[in-house]
């Protein structure tokens, strides 16, 4: 990773432009909003323990939407939780980010047809950065969405206003 | 005790409130009875034979008539017994029976939130499962899916 | 709203009134989107209104619209995506009861066998996210290390780790493959060790003790009434389960207790009791398990699926014990390929409805305790 290779030859100074520092240090502490909605928590919960350990990346589970960078939506987004996954998305400070985990929040999975009471797609409510898709994804993929999102914050700039 | 031993006891207590003994239904026959007696049968049910399992009450929708099915069975016994009721569509209106088994309460609730079945006496009955502002009752057969709701559109 | 005064010892009274505080869908202890209304004096709860529905996905009016009856099992799967192996098991006792159509004996045998085994790693999330919301995070990790073992075993099988569509009406979908026997035997051996690390980390610690015991107590009567079956109906000293009282498949055949709780560091029916039962529920799991895999017999799992199901028209209520109580679908077919209805009782949310009365007079944290030992799972309580 770009910062720490300079192995502070010049007598403790590291030389680097704002953008990457600030990129630096966003992408590799994305605290995340600990909520999971259905099946696709218990694989994010299994991506947080031992075996595959999100935590590596630098992604805690915080339980309150004013201290975390990163909602991960996992599972059916129903009509009655949409306006509190709204509310709570509002909550998050900026920079945020979304990932959409699993097919029922990417485009309201194998319920698309018959669900009268489903959200198609958790990107009708709030702007979505990474879709995993999956039924449910396997942990190894939760965890290619972070790094995804991690290389997409990487080609932020300051410079450029995001919309 | 079998199917027809408790069918023939239900009819010696009751007489006309029994409607049908349908026992060519295959492979869980029931016993049909008027909505009046559904509370009187429960009790005699849980207090004199030990029926005192409510497994299920589920709503049934027949084109023209909704029906709720109840199934009982005894913890001490092993027995098992199906019961259903059949109102019409237009006036569904069935006695609860909360009162005899407490589980009664949600599974109630639940069939008045899907098919919109009142049952009378019953201490809290609004929607369980949909939202509160939900209008109509998705599990009827002519149940048309709403275009938006809160601002949120619903079909694909 | 009444006022109260307490005891108060300057002697001036001090006027009280009800909170209504939410715990609200996202929660990081109600184990999903569950929203309790709580109406609390202080820290003492008085009422519990539970809010449903945030997990609504409408199954039952899939199950309407589907061609056929093996289309309903990826549905069934997703109800309580914790134990699918036990959704498919029950869903598929109640269509082959209504066609009435005899299935070998090797699928019987594998049935009990991945049933048992999704009955431990379901009971392992349960222990393992009850230390969590008592505050230990360490079993949580040793449960999920060992949850990754089966979930092996699983994926040798049928392919998926979580949601599998296996046991289909009349069969299944794959046989066994050849290296799965001496895997579960040695999962087995390594299984027993596990199981005596989390009861000696966990279950007889002295603080998980005093957080859990005498919490909760539900009455055998008020357990009956309310109609909660499985773990919950065991720890209040009711004897009754599903796989030797109303016998399905090959479990007869084997030699295993049923736990029922004792009210060994408290009262018969508390926390402390419910979580009792399931870990002492692993080990009888693990004999099923041990006695079935020597004696599997020989045959084709694909030989009884029917081509074509077309059920006569009938009702049938078919039940089998998930790890979370009795789950039971009752299906009426009215002649054509596609289910007329089918309702599912799910255990989980017939359990859930006696929060009320068993957590009044307890704090917010005991509140917690008590939603940990009920063990929901909201895909099953809203379907």
């Amino acid at each position: 990773m770009g910062l720490l290779d300079k192995q502070f030859e010049n007598g403790n100074i590291v030389i680097t432009n704002v953008d990457n520092l600030l990129n630096w240090a966003r992408l590799s502490s994305l605290w995340q909003m600990q909520f999971g909605l259905a099946c696709c928590a218990i694989e994010m919960m299994a991506a947080s323990a031992s075996h595959y350990d999100m935590m590596r990346f630098g992604v805690i589970p915080r339980a309150t939407p004013r201290q975390c960078d990163l909602m991960i939506v996992s599972g059916t987004v129903t009509l009655k939780m949409a306006s509190r996954i709204k509310r709570l998305f509002d909550q998050m400070p900026e920079p945020r980010y979304v990932i959409s985990m699993g097919s029922c929040s990417n485009c309201g999975g194998p319920y698309w047809e018959h669900g009268y009471h489903v959200l198609k797609g958790v990107d009708r409510i709030i702007p979505v950065d990474v879709y995993v898709p999956g039924c449910p994804p396997r942990p190894e993929a939760l965890i290619e969405g972070v790094i995804k999102l991690q290389e997409k914050i990487r080609a932020h700039s300051l410079a450029k206003v995001k919309a | 005790m079998t199917f027809q031993e408790i069918a023939d006891k239900l009819s010696a207590k009751f007489g006309q409130n029994i409607l049908a003994i349908k026992s060519d239904v295959k492979p869980d026959p029931y016993i049909l009875v008027s909505a009046d007696s559904i509370l009187e049968i429960s009790k005699y049910l849980r207090d004199e034979e030990n029926f005192d399992f409510l497994n299920s009450l589920s709503g049934v929708d027949l084109k023209g008539k909704l029906a709720a099915v109840y199934h009982i069975s005894s913890l001490t016994s092993k027995d098992k017994i199906v019961i259903r009721v059949e109102v019409e569509t237009a006036n569904p209106t069935i006695p609860s029976v909360e009162s005899i088994w407490k589980s009664a309460n949600w599974h109630e609730r639940e069939a008045f939130d899907l098919f919109g079945i009142v049952f009378s006496n019953h201490p809290d009955l609004r929607r369980i499962l949909l939202p509160y502002d939900w209008e109509g009752h998705p599990l009827r057969k002519d149940y048309q899916v709403p275009e938006f709701y809160n601002g949120m559109k619903v079909p694909y | 709203m009444e006022i109260k005064s307490p005891i108060s010892s300057t002697g001036k009274k001090l006027r009280t009134e009800e909170m209504i505080i939410n715990m609200g869908p996202q929660h990081p202890s109600t184990h999903g989107v569950l929203r309790l209304e709580l109406i609390v004096d202080g820290e003492i709860v008085n009422e519990v209104i539970p809010h449903l529905g945030y997990l609504h996905r409408c199954f039952e009016k899939h199950c309407e619209h589907m061609t056929n009856y093996q289309q309903v099992i990826p549905y069934v799967d997703r109800m309580d995506y914790v134990a699918a192996m036990n959704n498919e098991l029950a869903y598929a006792i109640a269509v082959e009861k209504l066609l009435a159509i005899q299935i070998p004996e090797r699928v019987d045998y594998i049935r009990v066998i991945m049933a048992e085994l999704q009955r431990i790693a379901s009971h392992l999330i349960a222990v393992g996210t009850y230390g969590i919301d008592i505050g230990a995070f360490t079993p949580f990790l040793y449960c999920f290390r060992d949850r990754e073992k089966i979930l092996d075993l699983f994926e040798i099988t049928c392919g998926a780790r979580l949601l599998y569509n296996y046991i289909w009406v009349g069969g299944l979908s794959h046989d066994l493959p050849t290296n799965f026997i001496p895997k579960t035997q040695s999962f087995i051996k390594e299984f027993r060790k596990t199981l005596k690390e989390v009861t000696d980390l966990l279950v007889y610690n002295e603080i998980f003790v005093k957080r859990t015991a005498n919490i909760g107590v539900l009455p055998k009567d008020v357990a009956i009434n309310y109609g909660c079956s499985g773990p919950m109906l065991r720890a209040s000293g009711v004897d009754w389960d599903l796989r030797r009282d109303d016998p399905y498949s090959v479990y007869h055949k084997f030699d295993w207790k049923v736990i029922v709780g004792k009210g060994e560091v408290g009262t018969i029916g508390d926390c402390w009791d419910r979580n009792m039962v399931r870990v002492l529920e692993m080990e009888e799991s693990l004999k099923i398990i041990e006695q079935a895999i020597v004696s599997i017999p020989e045959g084709n799992v694909q030989s009884a699926i029917p081509k074509r199901i077309r059920p006569n028209p009938g009702e049938s209520y078919g039940r089998a014990e998930s790890p979370r109580g009795e789950l039971g679908f009752y299906v009426i077919s009215d002649g054509t390929a596609s289910p007329y209805r089918i309702k599912a009782r799910s255990p989980a949310f017939v359990n859930l409805s006696v929060i009320n009365e068993i957590s009044r007079g307890s704090m917010i944290a005991d509140l917690v305790a008590i939603m940990g030992s009920i063990d929901i799972v909201l895909g099953e309580v809203d379907r």
